[in-house]
């Protein structure tokens, strides 16, 4: 394909990348001439926690393995980035700081090999259960043992090591967030393209129909266990980026709290096609960084998220965006705009109910043993009287039943919508 | 090189304490076109699954090509020159059909679990795909969901992915249920024609298609074989007509 | 001789209270298929519902109380979440009870707060029952095994001599039969959901103030509640019970073992320094890798013994 073919096909994702690299200036401080650390972090975690989860997809929606310990990969390849930075550090070998990364890769590939050939020997839930015992199993081990994981302290590392090819120190975030953008993109597409390969296509097939797999000549597990391989090494940079961004790696990097973020991001953003896990990250990382300076139930938020998600719209938000595709196509997407803030109205009614009672539960615990007060703006909220109490109450129940009545009218708009375009388009094709 | 394809030897399968299939004996030789019939229940799929690996034997042998396929894993079975149908059509739904068949050729292309050769450059396997896709009437289905194929053609289509690898011993697995007049007759021309020099085994309840397609019959009734012959033998068959049909009452 | 005995009952006790547990959930898996990662969740609700109750009517009041409160919500969750999750498979199952956990732990921290609350053992129970060799063996560790084999007692009489029992025992070896026999499956299906998450409910008032009562004690109690599960098998609740007291008996066993692999090697004449290859996995004593024990176990049945022990379908 040509370049100036290229760039029309994927201008989209060109102009999203070019926006990514502009975001820091974004948060950037005029007036002291520095980035907003915070920003460029929450930024930076969203980077790699999307090569996670992009990664994590490659087994759950390539190959319909439900995977609880994708952590480890992760946090192995962090680990061994770790040690390998120190070793540069104190002179055993040489490596260029931007291709530090890669023994992270290689270190997730590796254990995914020993991982994947325990695991894979499975499918399905006996699958998920193996993973499952292996990162307890691996979490547990990583608390304990001080050689390699470092005990509870974990191991802190520099990754200004001087050894960079660009000549730059990475002493500032914004370096850090650029060399993690790159990476991003060049993960994005290898796993992309990987969808295209042999291995990639018949990671579908299999997870689609065994049985016929086996019967166009593919033994079920070698594909498993080459496709789980596969997404250790990129779990393994994922983990290593983040070694490089905090310069320490502890036990939490191989738990269940992180196999559960490749898995709510994942599925929140969308199984099945390749762009949700992006979108997925953006939504969690936003939440667990933004919201948790604000409210300590952020958690609940992303639990409730991921619940509705998973009962309403298995899809994901991704899904739910292209399931909008025949109808943009047909030009008719100004038909859904009053149904959509019909039922916009109502959703937010709940919404606010539910963030007010959430939080004014969480204040009167948790804030009042940690002497916060629950403020909105100016406006002090007190836990104690009931009137906040019963305004949220009325807000959830009242936008709730109102949702319900409103969501059947969007349903219906919906499906005629639907039914029009399908219609339109076996006449179109009928006359053609 | 044995002329034989296919060899049964006294094959048992029980089911816990059911003896589902008891004691069959069948010698397929190469190209031939060997069709098994019988009433509903006697075994039939059973024994088709008992091939192909899908499940083991209780005793007795199979024999693929002069080489003992117990206990072989079915990816391996396949390999070694078997493919099949299934009763229930068995295809990748949400692959395209033009993918459907890529998927059937890659083994025998050689890409195993490759993960560095992008599909979208292998010619020699794409043209492939293609004209297999012209043999089977649809280039036209090309670029359409599998799962949103008309039944016929997603029948039409397993039979495909079931020959794409260029396996020697083809299983059919009751290919025209369900299907029009019509259809049957496009379903059997396709057959005929993608089976042409192949060894077919099928498992059939159209007595049309049978006797159209056949060189031999097996007639199983309760997972035996009672009856082995010519299709016109088979017609005239005592105990077959009376498996069918039942005796007179008296 | 004493410690061993000392531990051996130790072991049982908590053996049998993971068998509370685990029973409930070894029901509900093998008969709907649903790994539900919400079972431990209930555990703690049970502790906590006990909790508050007792606060104002006494532990007994609590100990009938928390249960059924668990029992409701159990048939909530299952009529109005599960059931519409099911049609998406057993992933999206598996995945909802995995939210609720997620979303329970969250509520209970912002409920009751972040720290343990002080959920006593009662007083007419805190005495020491008889001893062993010098050691005190308490009354409330009686009472647990009181309850629990109690419950093992009625559990058995329902399954077996009741006729919902024997539909319930089918249900859990070939469920898509007995729906086509014409049993109300779904009603089943809620009944054995909601028993469950009570007897779970039940476990978390009795286990609560055995051990501490905090938002984490879901998370911790849970994996090993599913090893016990694929240990003993689907499908066969005496297989659950069996893997219980040997999760139970190992566990505790493990605290009190307090030698390490360089010690064993030490009788062959081998000395382990810290200079030899993986002398830290070496010298290290079984109490400090007692919490891995379990995991490792779970691993190695699902390699070789997908069953479990007494299974009768395979996970």
């Amino acid at each position: 394909m040509s370049p100036s073919l290229m760039l029309k096909r994927y201008r989209v994702w060109l102009l999203l990348f070019l926006i990514a690299a502009a975001l820091p200036w974004l948060a950037f401080n005029w007036s002291t001439g520095r980035h907003s650390g915070f920003v460029l972090t929450m930024l930076s975690e969203i980077g790699l926690i999307t090569i996670f989860a992009l990664s994590f997809n490659m087994q759950m929606g390539q190959a319909g393995l439900l995977s609880f310990g994708h952590a480890v990969l992760f946090g192995m390849g962090g680990y061994c980035t770790a040690h390998a930075l120190n070793a540069i550090k104190a002179g055993s070998f040489w490596l260029p700081t931007e291709l530090v990364p890669l023994i992270g890769g290689l270190g997730g590939l590796g254990f995914a090999v020993v991982f994947g050939y325990v695991a894979t020997q499975q499918r399905a839930t006996a699958f998920a259960m193996i993973t499952m015992g292996i990162g307890e199993l691996v979490a547990a081990a990583a608390l304990m043992f001080m050689t390699f994981f470092g005990g509870e302290g974990g191991v802190t590392t520099n990754r200004m090591t001087d050894t960079s090819l660009l000549g730059a120190s990475y002493s500032a975030p914004w370096q850090v967030y650029y060399l993690i953008l790159v990476w991003a993109l060049v993960c994005v597409i290898l796993m992309r393209l990987q969808t295209q390969t042999p291995l990639g296509r018949m990671a579908n097939a299999t997870r689609d129909n065994f049985e016929r797999a086996q019967f166009v000549g593919y033994d079920p597990r070698m594909v498993r266990f080459y496709q789980f391989i596969v997404s250790g090494f990129f779990a393994g940079i994922a983990g290593g980026l983040y070694a490089m961004l905090y310069e320490i790696v502890t036990f939490d990097t191989v738990s269940a709290v992180k196999s559960s973020t490749a898995l709510l991001a994942t599925y929140i953003g969308g199984v099945g096609g390749f762009y949700g896990p992006i979108l997925g990250s953006i939504v969690v990382i936003l939440l667990q960084s933004g919201v948790s300076l604000l409210s300590n139930a952020w958690m609940l938020y992303v639990g409730v998220l991921f619940i509705v998600m998973v009962m309403y719209a298995p899809m994901g938000l991704s899904g739910m965006i292209a399931a909008h595709g025949p109808i943009a196509r047909a030009g008719r997407l100004r038909d859904l705009l009053l149904p959509y803030i019909r039922v916009l109205v109502p959703g937010a009614m709940v919404v606010l109910g539910f963030v007010m009672i959430a939080e004014l539960v969480s204040f009167t615990t948790i804030g009042a043993s940690q002497n916060k007060k629950f403020q909105v703006g100016s406006l002090l909220i007190d836990t104690a009287s009931p009137v906040p109490w019963a305004i949220g109450a009325f807000a959830l129940l009242l936008g709730g039943w109102w949702l319900r009545h409103e969501s059947r009218g969007f349903q219906r708009v919906w499906d005629s919508t639907m039914e029009d375009i399908k219609r339109q388009a076996a006449a179109d094709g009928g006359a053609t | 090189m044995s002329t034989l394809a296919l060899q049964l030897r006294d094959v048992r399968k029980s089911f816990g304490p059911t003896e589902i299939i008891r004691g069959v004996s069948l010698d397929i030789p190469r190209g031939q076109r060997h069709a098994i019939i019988g009433p509903n229940g006697a075994g039939k799929t059973t024994l088709f699954n008992l091939i192909s690996g899908r499940f083991p034997m209780t005793s007795g042998d199979i024999v693929l090509n002069g080489e003992s396929i117990k206990g072989v894993a079915p990816h391996l079975i396949n390999r070694k020159g078997l493919s099949r149908s299934f009763q229930i059509t068995s295809i990748f739904p949400r692959m395209t059909v033009f993918e459907n068949i890529r998927c059937g050729l890659l083994w025998a292309h050689d890409y195993k679990y490759s993960t560095w050769k992008l599909l979208g450059r292998q010619t020699a396997l794409n043209d492939a795909s293609e004209a297999l896709l012209e043999r089977l009437g649809l280039q036209s289905r090309r670029d359409l969901l599998a799962g949103l194929l008309s039944y016929a053609e997603q029948r039409a289509l397993e039979v495909g992915v079931t020959i794409a690898g260029g396996a020697e011993v083809i299983l059919l697995d009751e290919p025209t249920a369900g299907m029009s007049r019509g259809e049957t007759e496009n379903a059997v021309n396709l057959i005929r024609s993608v089976t042409e020099g192949k060894t077919l085994l099928m498992v059939e309840h159209d007595m049309s298609v049978v006797f159209g397609l056949a060189d031999v019959i097996s007639v199983v009734v309760y997972g035996e074989v009672i009856a082995s012959d010519s299709p016109a033998n088979i017609r005239t068959n005592a105990a077959v007509q009376e498996a069918y049909l039942g005796s007179e009452a008296t | 001789m004493e410690v061993f005995l000392v531990t051996l009952l130790n072991g049982l006790v908590y053996g049998m209270l993971l068998f509370m547990l685990a029973s409930g959930l070894t029901l509900i898996f093998s008969m709907m298929g649903v790994l539900n990662f919400a079972h431990a969740s209930a555990y703690m609700l049970g502790a906590y519902f006990a909790y508050t109750v007792s606060l104002y009517a006494g532990f007994w009041v609590g100990l009938i109380a928390a249960p059924v409160i668990c029992g409701l919500i159990g048939a909530l969750i299952e009529q109005y979440g599960l059931r519409r999750v099911h049609r998406n498979g057993h992933i999206a199952e598996l995945l909802f009870t995995f939210g609720l956990a997620l979303v329970i732990e969250k509520v209970v921290q912002m409920s009751w707060g972040l720290i343990p609350v002080p959920y006593r053992i009662p007083p007419e129970l805190d005495f020491a029952l008889f001893k062993v060799y010098g050691t005190q063996f308490h009354a409330y560790r009686a009472f647990m095994l009181l309850v629990s084999a109690l419950m093992f007692g009625s559990i058995w009489l329902a399954l077996t001599r009741t006729r919902v029992g024997l539909v319930i025992q089918a249900a859990l070896v070939h469920p898509e039969m007995v729906s086509s026999l014409g049993h109300n499956v779904p009603r089943i299906f809620t009944m054995v959901f909601a028993a469950g998450t009570a007897l779970a409910g039940l476990a978390g008032v009795i286990g609560g103030n055995y051990q501490t009562t905090e938002p984490s004690m879901a998370f911790s109690m849970g994996p090993i509640v599913f090893v016990v599960v694929v240990f003993g098998g689907l499908g066969s609740l005496l297989g659950c019970f069996i893997a219980s007291l040997f999760m139970g008996l190992i566990q505790t066993f493990a605290v009190v073992l307090d030698y390490s692999l360089a010690d064993l090697l030490k009788n062959f004449g081998v000395m382990v320094s810290s200079s030899t290859p993986f002398a830290e996995l070496l010298t290290i004593p079984i109490p400090r890798i007692g919490a891995l024990l379990p995991y490792a176990l779970l691993v190695l049945i699902l390699l070789f013994r997908p069953r479990g022990l007494m299974g009768t379908r395979d996970t």
